[in-house]
């Protein structure tokens, strides 16, 4: 088993040193792993107490906050692990945690 | 992880040497973990991962459409499966014993965890002393009331109620 | 004496706890983290009467230590890997203002590639920072060296900060029986560090304040012979703790079946559990083979790698690191002790186990094998994944 799923050992077995290149360079971008499986608690954003501070954008540890074309704060589902770190930091108590 | 150590604490009170280790990825709550347990008369003379188990125990019987769970047991071992019907698919090579418990509602029922989120580990500890007596229930209790840190008697009642409701299956459904 | 079964992490936590530390100061990292979260229960509940820091770094957390133990306290603290190599400068500072500060350390692979699997390269990188380094072949030994090395630290004769390892996820997330000693026991083993030291506020001492080179020097030699003297006073604090607990985890290089070997293999850590149990197997068939478990790395045991060499014709070392440029640290250093010597044994150097890579009883056992033959490179990766050709040609 390897963090990136439970198949990527089998892809690898026979893959020798001469395989590999020469620097540690992953081929495929880390936005495809996603990391929202094991959520519990789902971030909800009320943009009525929003202050577009971003603070959330900021402390957010993966990439699960982004920001929409008007500027306003989006979990983005398959990012997010339900944390809770920008509802902890939100100022104006924008952010609930809501079971899913 | 926490049933591979509670089953090392009720091998160890059954004066048995324990060796129980964890393997991840990544850490995180309710991600995919494979966790394993050596049980010995003597000190363990290897400090190695487990490629050739004598038991599989399956906690999410989901795992088993996109992993080979009894990749590696031993021809004549033993597969418990976490399941309230009989498991089907099971690789053709493997020849050994089947054993299906519903751990899941077990769980439910005594209220430990969530319908998404079962707290299953008592519960299919219960049916692996039943099946395999590698432990006793006697002692998988003595564990259970010793280190578990919550609802002790709902964890203990669950590795009675799935000693007594553990299925083998007669002949494996290949 | 309570018997538990313990991980790794647990045995460092409550070594950490009987040792009754006045200060702990450390920051998580994985997999070392649950040493500090069992310690922050045991200060949380009150059983441990201590001073939990909590920092911003690994490199803040071993300052609060280095601070702490000039003053007298009794610290602790516990890291792996790249938290380890931001203490860098910090390794430097405790040994050189000889604060006796006491790490646990999860030896712990070092990126790039990331991988949290075990590996030797965060700690043998270290051995040149001043401090006394010990490698753990069980959560037994874990828990009872880190006791010894609370004593050894504080010596009078010694007074220099050490560590104790254990290699990731083999020790540190694995369960197992440990011999826990009562806190009487340990109280009689370690009594409380007396904290009216030299150094405390209005004292009108500094540390480690501006030295010109006409004293520089004699400073560094000062933690040369205190080094050197360590290895001498581990011996009476191993007795003392035999004659407490009955354990004796045998010195600097404990040996198995060596005796009458031909080949002997030296190991550090978990790998020895195995390769113990091949060097049965091996003599089963007829092979006289045997193992060295290098205990301390720091102070180096050359007076027992010499004793050994003196009866085996071949050895081995096995290193689960590597020296870029060089070989095996501990290959060198094996290599490097026996140079006086007029028996000189045939050495050959494993490099393998890197990043958390199994050490199985088969790829021992083809070490013991390559070395009774005599055959292969003298520094070897036996164990790498490489095309057959690529074999051939070494």
């Amino acid at each position: 088993m390897s963090p990136h799923g439970h198949d990527a050992h089998k892809a690898t077995a026979y893959i020798t040193e001469q395989d590999l290149p020469e620097r540690p360079l992953a081929t495929v971008p880390s936005d495809v792993i996603k990391t929202a499986s094991w959520r519990t608690f789902l971030p909800v954003i009320h943009l009525e107490a929003c202050t577009k501070c971003y603070v959330c954008w900021k402390f957010c540890p993966d990439v699960a906050i982004g920001i929409d074309e008007a500027g306003w704060p989006v979990v983005r589902l398959d990012y997010c692990k339900g944390c809770g770190i920008c509802a902890e930091e939100c100022k104006p108590r924008a952010i609930d945690m809501v079971k899913e | 992880m926490i049933a591979s150590e509670l089953l090392a604490q009720a091998a160890f009170i059954e004066g048995k040497h324990p060796q129980s280790f964890p393997f991840f990825g990544v850490e995180r709550r309710g991600a995919p973990v494979t966790a394993f347990t050596r049980i010995a008369d003597a000190p363990i003379p290897v400090r190695t991962s487990i490629t050739e188990p004598d038991i599989v125990v399956v906690l999410d019987a989901s795992l088993m459409r996109t992993i080979r769970v009894t990749a590696g047991l031993k021809k004549h071992g033993v597969l418990l499966v976490n399941s309230d019907h009989p498991v089907v698919g099971i690789d053709k090579r493997f020849e050994g014993r089947t054993a299906t418990v519903d751990a899941t509602g077990i769980a439910l029922t005594q209220g430990l965890g969530t319908k998404s989120m079962p707290i299953v580990n008592t519960a299919i500890l219960g049916a692996l002393a039943r099946v395999t007596g590698i432990v006793s229930l006697d002692a998988v209790v003595e564990a259970i009331v010793k280190f578990v840190p919550a609802k002790i008697e709902a964890n203990a009642e669950a590795a009675k109620v799935a000693y007594r409701e553990v299925q083998e299956l007669q002949a494996v459904i290949h | 004496m309570p018997r538990m079964v313990l991980s790794g992490n647990y045995a460092q936590s409550y070594a950490a706890k009987l040792a009754r530390v006045h200060v702990i100061a450390a920051y998580p990292i994985t997999p070392q983290t649950a040493i500090v979260e069992k310690l922050g229960e045991f200060v949380a509940s009150g059983e441990l009467s201590a001073q939990f820091i909590k920092v911003e770094s690994e490199h803040s957390a071993l300052q609060a230590c280095i601070s702490a133990a000039a003053l007298g306290a009794r610290t602790y603290t516990a890291t792996s890997s790249q938290g380890l190599l931001l203490m860098h400068e910090l390794l430097h500072w405790a040994s050189g203002a000889r604060a006796p500060v006491v790490m646990g350390v999860v030896n712990r692979a070092v990126a790039p590639p990331w991988s949290i699997f075990t590996d030797h390269t965060d700690t043998v990188a270290q051995r040149d920072t001043g401090w006394i380094q010990f490698y753990a072949e069980s959560n037994q030994e874990v828990l009872d060296t880190t006791l010894m090395a609370f004593r050894l630290a504080e010596h009078p004769d010694v007074l220099l900060p050490a560590m104790v390892t254990e290699d990731a996820f083999y020790l540190s997330h694995t369960v197992e029986p440990v011999d826990v000693p009562t806190q009487d026991e340990v109280d009689e083993f370690l009594p409380r560090r007396d904290v009216r030291g030299l150094i405390r506020p209005g004292a009108g001492v500094r540390l480690g304040s501006f030295t010109m080179p006409d004293l520089y020097e004699e400073f560094r030699h000062k933690i040369a012979r205190a080094m050197e003297r360590s290895a001498e006073v581990f011996f009476e604090i191993e007795d003392d703790y035999h004659r407490l607990t009955g354990r004796h985890h045998g010195g600097p290089l404990p040996t198995y079946r060596v005796d009458d070997a031909d080949a002997v293999l030296m190991t550090m850590g978990t790998a020895t559990t195995t390769a113990r149990s091949v060097v049965d197997a091996l003599r089963t068939r007829g092979n006289r083979v045997g193992l060295a478990k290098l205990r301390a790395f720091r102070p180096f045991p050359v007076k027992e790698v010499r004793q050994l060499a003196a009866t085996v014709d071949r050895i081995g070392v096995l290193d689960r690191s590597f020296t870029f440029g060089a070989a095996g640290a501990a290959f060198t250093e094996v290599a490097a002790a026996l140079y006086p010597e007029t028996h000189r044994p045939a050495l050959k150097n494993f490099v393998a186990g890197l990043g958390g890579r199994d050490l199985t009883p088969k790829v021992l056992e083809g070490m013991f094998k390559a070395l009774l033959k005599g055959d292969g490179p003298e520094v070897d990766w036996p164990d790498l994944k490489r095309r057959a050709e690529v074999v051939r040609h070494g």
